[in-house]
């Protein structure tokens, strides 16, 4: 069992992976408690409309989607602010209409249609040394930003008003965390696809909300459990040859039932 | 020492073309305690928002200690807002919410230092023991205790408090009135208060606000709780044992 670590793309499957466990584990606390979980699945599938534009422009995918899924993480923050629409509704729009699109992009396009499913379901052969070191620039950017904004996202998370009269400029920290989501929801994509990129946003975070009696707590038992189940799955996905993100998320969910177990036992 | 800790001149607020505080003008002197007494959506929330920055003047102007409200430190003026549908489901010690107070921020850790003050502000109204709760399971009459000791922890210059008195019990509001009491002597504490309790108005204020979208009175509790002023403000006043009350007052 130990010689799959002698392969160079197990190695950096599992650093990939922890880095998206982390990041999943870490902003998903704040999609959890926001209310928000539907936030990942609609950003997701716009960077999957940004994808297939970037393939039929024979255009590097994600420096496509990347553009894409910010603009529209802005647009939903914008409309939450200044509109009485709840923001399941608007991603529930911005779903749609990147759908449409990414089928629209891929129907055009006679050429990669297999390309486009393998974003979907995700692939640890797509991860490329370069976008090792994106994630990891990314998830180091996200340590640093945590130890500033924590405290001020947490405050606003419990009380919006409380930590306005604070003096938190809560605004600009409700943009900043909309656009650090959607970074590392396109930063995930290409390791657990379109399709189950969300969760990680949301399982490890709702599992350890069970478990924790603090939000602080939550934030650490969230990341341990984000990055465990990354590892796992990706040891076991290659081991016993199964899809990586579905191996990830099964695992993510028997720790979520084991939570649950836990928590009424207590 | 008349000072002035609140300067609100011409203040009209719109809510899109709705108008709920139009032309508003008072001050208050800094130390004195003024209770604002007025119906349901007469703007009482509003007008407590407009001093604190969290709401934008459509007309004039709001100054506190002689600067925009957006402009004052965090630690200058302490919040109890009204009572209202806390999160009921964010995992969060009851310690950790009073910490707020001192911090201005959700720490990650409280130290040592701050959960002392922070237990000390617990036992001062009285729920010391609730320190390791968790805010969920907390009822609501415990729960303005909490915020009221969040509120004092930071030892504002100027209070602010939302109809503090809702879900508390008759022996708890004593408590309360001696808090803030004790808050006016010991560090010239502002208190700024929205109340239905009339009688609690009169008795403990120095100055009175009625209020119905427009400044029905703002003057001593004696002077501003007129007959003809409340009616001003509520319209009719129904209820045979307020008129008694009034009666009492002037007798
Ligand atoms: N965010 C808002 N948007 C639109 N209208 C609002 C908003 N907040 C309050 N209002 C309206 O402004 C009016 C005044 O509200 P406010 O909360 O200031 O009243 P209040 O005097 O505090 O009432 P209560 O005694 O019920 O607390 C109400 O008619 C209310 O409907
Ligand atoms: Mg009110």
């Amino acid at each position: 069992m130990l010689e799959i670590f002698q392969h160079h793309f197990v190695i950096k499957a599992i650093l990939a992976g922890v880095v998206v466990g982390f990041l999943g584990g870490f902003y998903g606390n704040f999609v959890v408690q926001r209310k928000m979980s539907f936030l990942g699945d609609g950003l997701a599938h716009v960077t999957f409309g940004g994808i297939a534009l970037g393939l039929l422009l024979q255009f590097e995918p994600f420096l496509v989607a990347l553009p894409f899924t910010l603009f529209v993480a802005i647009a939903l923050t914008y409309l939450k602010e200044r509109t009485t629409l709840e923001i399941d509704t608007t991603i529930g729009i911005f779903f749609a209409i990147s759908v449409a699109l990414g089928i629209l992009f891929i129907t055009l396009n006679k050429r990669y249609i297999s390309d486009a499913f393998s974003y979907l379901f995700g692939s640890i052969l797509l991860v490329s040394d370069k976008d090792l070191l994106i994630s990891y620039f990314f998830g180091l950017a996200t340590i640093l930003l945590a130890i500033i904004f924590w405290k001020r996202w947490t405050y606003a998370t419990f009380d919006y008003e409380l930590a306005m009269v604070d003096r938190i400029n809560v605004r600009f920290d409700d943009y900043l965390l909309s656009v650090l989501i959607a970074l590392s929801i396109v930063i995930s994509v290409k390791l657990v696809g379109i399709f189950l990129v969300a969760s990680f946003l949301v399982i490890p975070p709702a599992a350890a909300k069970l478990l924790s009696k603090t939000f602080a707590q939550m934030t650490i038992l969230s990341i341990i459990l984000g990055i465990i189940s990354s590892i796992l799955g990706i040891i076991i996905s290659i081991l016993w040859d199964l899809p990586t993100g579905s191996t990830i998320i099964l695992l993510q969910s028997i720790i979520f039932l084991f939570a649950f177990a836990v928590k009424q036992l207590r | 020492m008349n000072e002035i800790a609140i300067n609100v001149d011409s203040l009209t607020v719109f809510y899109g073309k709705y108008c709920v505080i139009r032309d508003i003008t008072f001050s208050i002197n800094k130390n004195e305690f003024v209770t604002i007494v007025g119906p349901n959506g007469g703007g009482k929330t509003t007008l407590l928002k407009a001093i604190l920055g969290l709401v934008e003047p459509t007309n004039g102007k709001v100054e506190v200690f002689s600067k925009p409200p957006k402009e004052l430190d965090f630690h200058e003026i302490g919040y109890v807002p009204q009572i209202k549908n806390l999160d009921r489901t964010f995992p969060a010690k009851v310690i950790e919410l009073v910490a707020t107070g001192l911090t201005g921020k959700w720490k990650f850790v409280i130290t040592k230092e701050i959960r002392n003050l922070a237990l000390e502000a617990l036992a001062k109204t009285g729920i010391e023991n609730l320190a390791e709760r968790p805010l969920t399971k907390l009822s609501g009459g415990e729960l303005q205790r909490v915020y009221l000791a969040r509120s004092i922890i930071r030892k504002p210059k100027l209070l602010i408090l939302d109809e503090p008195a809702t879900g508390i019990d008759s022996v708890a509001e004593v408590d309360f009135s001696k808090i803030l009491e004790e808050q006016q002597k010991m560090f010239n504490t502002t208190i700024l208060m929205v109340t239905h309790d009339w009688e609690y108005a009169f008795h403990h204020s120095n100055k009175v606000i009625l209020l119905n979208k427009r400044l029905i009175a703002f003057d001593s509790p004696k002077k501003a709780f007129t007959e003809e002023n409340l009616k001003k403000t509520f319209g009719h006043i129904g209820h045979e044992h307020t008129m008694q009350f009034i009666i009492d007052k002037n007798a």
